[in-house]
């Protein structure tokens, strides 16, 4: 039996140690809002943050984070207003919106990180998540805003 | 009017192909008879003839109705539906806008719900070709001012005063002379008892009374469950009991399963069942590939039992397509005389007696969607009825194939639109709903269908594959007076009739016969081209190649001429005038040609907007250069500006981008922009990457690190997006997708300023290495 800490509750699995993640919260936790992009670690759309660190949900097995704290965009803020989630929505990001769950993620990651990035810091952290859509130039204004204080 | 002589009575894009052979769209309603309609409300409008736009020739046409769009609860909650799909653009949150602005609702007490797919009673749904806000401007204004209206007299009836002496202001009516007020919800049962007013004669607001049309100060209504993990897409749907499946599809389109061993699989823990999928013969149109579905109780125990499946497939006709061998076919084919589709004077003694002849022959591959969501699609089938949860462009096309695949009346399917993450094109084609319900209606369950990636890749209807080869004859003034412009690329057609070998209308009609230049002697031709693979729409389809041959052609002609690559534009461009092609059907993107003929006036005007705007002609440093391209597309005229900067060892960065959209009357200038920053990375995706190539028939590309798309740490710098005020009467134009073709061109001609290389083939991958 395999405990894990999702969004401060513990779940437990009894399973496939392999699966990853990914699957465990969006098929068996019910959590559908880590998205399914690659499954190759190369687009972002499932990172989610384990202890404090952004993690690509989609390679990490169940295994992988037995016993650690898995925090998912739902557990992020409990009224959703990290102040990632309040600038991305002051600078209207999303267009489909699909991927934007994984690069809030990854933008609070690099915020706990690093507190006060600069748009290169910001650039280059980002760069593991894909948008389709190409809401980079508000993504980038959206994390430097967020830096600042929303 | 005649519908056989109309072909567009069939669906979208498809509707210039050939009627004979679309299956798809019943051909009973292509000849107008319209028995089958369940008509929502016995007043209820369904005419073209109001209209500006070719709305009314869609399948389904338009529906004027608010008791169809619009609910009032007596807490004056306003509910407006939405009946196209949300994929990005963000039409979920602007048509349902439109009829609050016309109903005066106040839009803090509006909630927006999701149409479910049902085009007799919502009129036509596909959510394709930039026509959303282009074709429901005037029926949602329509359709508001009837709600206001009918609000309004029952406020004057329970006041006992005339119609004409009270007002609807920001959700209530009020009576000024008296100073009574009433709020939309006290006033809803009454309202809902009014007849609804005749189209013709409403009176609609003053556009100088607009509170939110044109001011882009409202978000999208999705944007705080987006930010929170809440909003539901199609693969966040869950129903009790519900099986995951993935399905092995044959790795060559039009291939089939020999055999399969499902031993292995069935051992993985968590696969339930192993099965086969039906599949259709080529072309299959948009029914499934067939294959072997592999059903678990979650998604991650389905893939790894798929890859534990042993599969023999025979590969058909199609295991021959080798995309290195294919561009030296479609290359041959470009330098032969093809059919003519346009033309004006004469070409070719022009062209042999010309002073200078430029020749240009360029390469574009083929591209995948790739949206960041691959398809996906739940599906519950009971006995005679079926219902689906699906992030599908196209949900009334859905439906129908739905109830043709299961043999089961329209009317027993539900449609349930999700929000799409992303479509691009893709998602118009509803393959990965019919599986669903296949395998739904084999387990007695409900079932969810995930594509993987390399799924999405594999198995895409892929962007064509062309060569356009562009011969410019010049005078010994290096004036323009011969244009020879052959387009060589598999039809989309192809994946609806077989044998299908030149460009349908609709594709003839996207940047090649609708060239706007002043030339006397011009020639379009469109030699044939076989397809081997499924071939569709990609966002802004054929004017991605024609776009990027016209335009590096501009520029390749001021190299030749030793002038400005603005002033050459400017000049091909000629007079301000309405541009009348000499061609048979010039398709217009389905629009009347008098409310939105090709006009060189407002095509100047982009690219004098974008040269201001954008600083034409500003120093750059040294390894920068400026390039210009302009387009019109979806009857939009767009004008881009690309500051590329290349470095010694050829690495290519674009510090800046200038767009000039002029997409007439507009709803939401702040979502014009975000397409726009949008179309420029989508636009630098597939000049600097993109390609999908065949070997032995199979897509060689796999996933993201293959098939690459522009990531933050190389995208613009800057998008500057500069919208063209609209008159007064002008018509609503696309804008999902002509931002997209300019770019590549430009982005050419930029590099050409920087470097002295000129890139005829796409991907730029490591020409500039080199």
């Amino acid at each position: 039996m395999i405990k894990v800490k999702i969004n401060g509750q513990e779940q437990s699995w009894d399973g496939d140690p392999d699966l990853p993640l990914l699957w465990f919260l969006r098929d068996e936790a019910g959590l559908t809002g880590t998205k399914f992009g690659c499954g190759q670690a190369l687009c972002g759309a499932c990172t989610v943050i384990v202890d404090k660190e952004a993690v690509r949900s989609c390679i990490t097995s169940i295994n992988d984070v037995a016993g650690r704290e898995v925090t998912t965009i739902e557990g992020l803020h409990p009224s959703g207003d990290h102040p990632v989630q309040k600038a991305w929505r002051q600078v209207n990001v999303p267009q489909c919106g699909f991927c934007q769950a994984g690069q809030i993620m990854q933008a609070a990651a690099l915020l706990m990180d690093n507190p006060k990035p600069s748009h290169d810091q910001i650039r280059e952290a980002m760069s593991g998540n894909i948008c389709r859509c190409g809401c980079y130039q508000r993504i980038e204004n959206a994390v430097h805003l967020a830096s600042t204080g929303v | 009017m005649n519908f056989i002589d109309n072909p567009g009575k069939l669906r979208g894009f498809e509707k210039n192909i050939k009627v004979e052979k679309v299956s798809r769209r019943s051909i009973l309603k292509g000849l107008g008879i319209t028995g089958g309609f369940v008509l929502a409300a016995p007043v209820m409008t369904r005419q073209a003839f109001a209209y500006e736009t070719g709305a009314g020739n869609m399948p389904h046409g338009v529906v004027v109705d608010p008791r169809v769009f619009v609910a009032v609860a007596p807490d004056g909650t306003v509910t407006i539906l939405a009946h196209r799909s949300e994929m990005g653009t963000g039409v979920r949150t602007s048509l349902p806008l439109i009829v609050a602005e016309e109903m005066e609702a106040d839009w803090s007490k509006v909630k927006v719900e999701q149409a479910h797919g049902d085009e007799a009673k919502f009129g036509n749904q596909d959510t394709d070709g930039s026509r959303s806000t282009r074709h429901y401007l005037m029926p949602m204004r329509q359709i508001g001012a009837s709600a206001r209206i009918m609000l309004e007299q029952a406020a004057a009836k329970r006041w006992n005063v005339p119609a004409t002496e009270v007002k609807a202001v920001n959700h209530e009516v009020v009576h000024s002379s008296s100073g009574r007020k009433l709020g939309f919800g006290e006033l809803a049962a009454d309202a809902a008892k009014e007849s609804v007013p005749a189209v013709e004669g409403l009176k609609l607001k003053d556009r100088r009374d607009f509170r939110y049309l044109g001011k882009g100060q409202v978000s999208i209504v999705d944007l705080h469950d987006i930010t929170t993990g809440k909003a539901r897409y199609g693969a966040d749907v869950r129903l009790p009991g519900m099986k995951y499946a993935v399905i092995a599809r044959p790795p060559v389109t039009g291939g089939k399963l020999t055999s399969f061993d499902p031993d292995a699989a069935l051992k993985v823990p968590g696969v339930e069942k192993v099965l086969k999928v039906q599949g259709w013969p080529w072309p299959s149109k948009f029914q499934p590939l067939g294959g072997v579905a592999v059903i678990a109780r979650n998604t991650g125990a389905a893939i790894k039992g798929r890859d534990a499946l042993k599969l023999v497939w025979d590969d058909g006709a199609n295991g021959k397509y080798d995309s290195i061998a294919y561009r030296k076919e479609l290359e041959e084919a470009a330098r032969k005389p093809g059919l003519v589709v346009r033309q004006e004077g004469d070409a070719d003694a022009a062209l042999k007696t010309a002073a200078k002849v430029v020749t240009g022959e360029y390469y574009l591959p083929h591209l995948a969607h790739a949206s960041m969501e691959p398809p996906v699609a739940v599906a519950d089938v009971k006995g005679d009825k079926a219902e689906i949860w699906a992030p599908v462009q196209s949900p009334g096309g859905t439906r129908e194939d739905v109830a043709k695949t299961l043999g089961i009346p329209e009317a027993n399917v539900t449609v349930n639109v999700t929000l799409l993450g992303g479509g691009f094109g893709r998602k118009s084609k509803c393959d990965f709903a019919l599986e669903a319900a296949l395998l739904s209606k084999e387990l007695g369950v409900p079932v969810k269908v995930q594509w993987t990636r390399e799924d999405d890749l594999h198995h895409d209807f892929l962007h064509t594959v062309s060569v356009e080869r562009i011969e410019a004859g010049l005078d010994k003034d290096g004036k323009v007076i011969a244009w020879r412009h052959r387009s060589v690329a598999p039809t989309i057609a192809s994946t609806f009739a077989a044998g299908a070998n030149h460009a349908a209308s609709f594709e003839l009609g996207m940047g090649l016969v609708d060239m706007p230049f002043e030339i006397a002697n011009i020639s379009c031709e469109n030699p044939e081209a076989a397809a081997f693979t499924r071939i569709g729409w990609f966002r802004s389809v054929s004017n991605i190649p024609r776009a990027f041959a016209v335009q590096s052609m501009v520029g390749e002609i001021a190299n030749a001429t030793g002038r400005d690559q603005k002033e050459t534009l400017l000049a091909l461009i000629g007079s301000p005038r309405i541009v009348k092609p000499n061609v048979k059907d010039l398709w217009n993107y389905g629009e009347p040609y008098d409310s939105y003929p090709i006009d060189t006036a407002r095509l100047r005007k982009v690219v004098e907007l974008v040269a201001e705007k954008g600083e034409w002609g500003r120093q750059v440093p040294k390894g920068h250069g400026l390039g210009i391209a302009v387009h019109r597309s979806f009857v939009s005229y767009i004008a881009t500006i690309v500051e590329v900067a290349v470095d010694e060892k050829g690495k290519l960065t674009v510090p800046r981008v200038d767009t000039a959209i002029d997409c007439g009357t507009y709803v939401n200038p702040e979502r014009i922009a975000s397409q726009i920053e949008g179309a420029a990375i989508m636009g630098l995706s597939l000049a600097k990457y993109g390609a999908v190539t065949f070997k032995d028939g199979k897509v060689e590309q796999k996933n993201f690190d293959d098939f690459q798309v522009i990531r933050m740490d190389e995208s613009p710098a800057v998008t500057n997006v500069h919208i063209v005020p609209p008159g007064p009467d002008t018509p609503p134009s696309g804008v999902g997708e002509p931002g997209v073709p300019p770019f590549a061109p430009a982005l050419m001609n930029a590099i050409f300023a920087a470097t002295g290389k000129r890139i005829r083939a796409l991907p730029i991958g490591k020409q500039l290495e080199a």
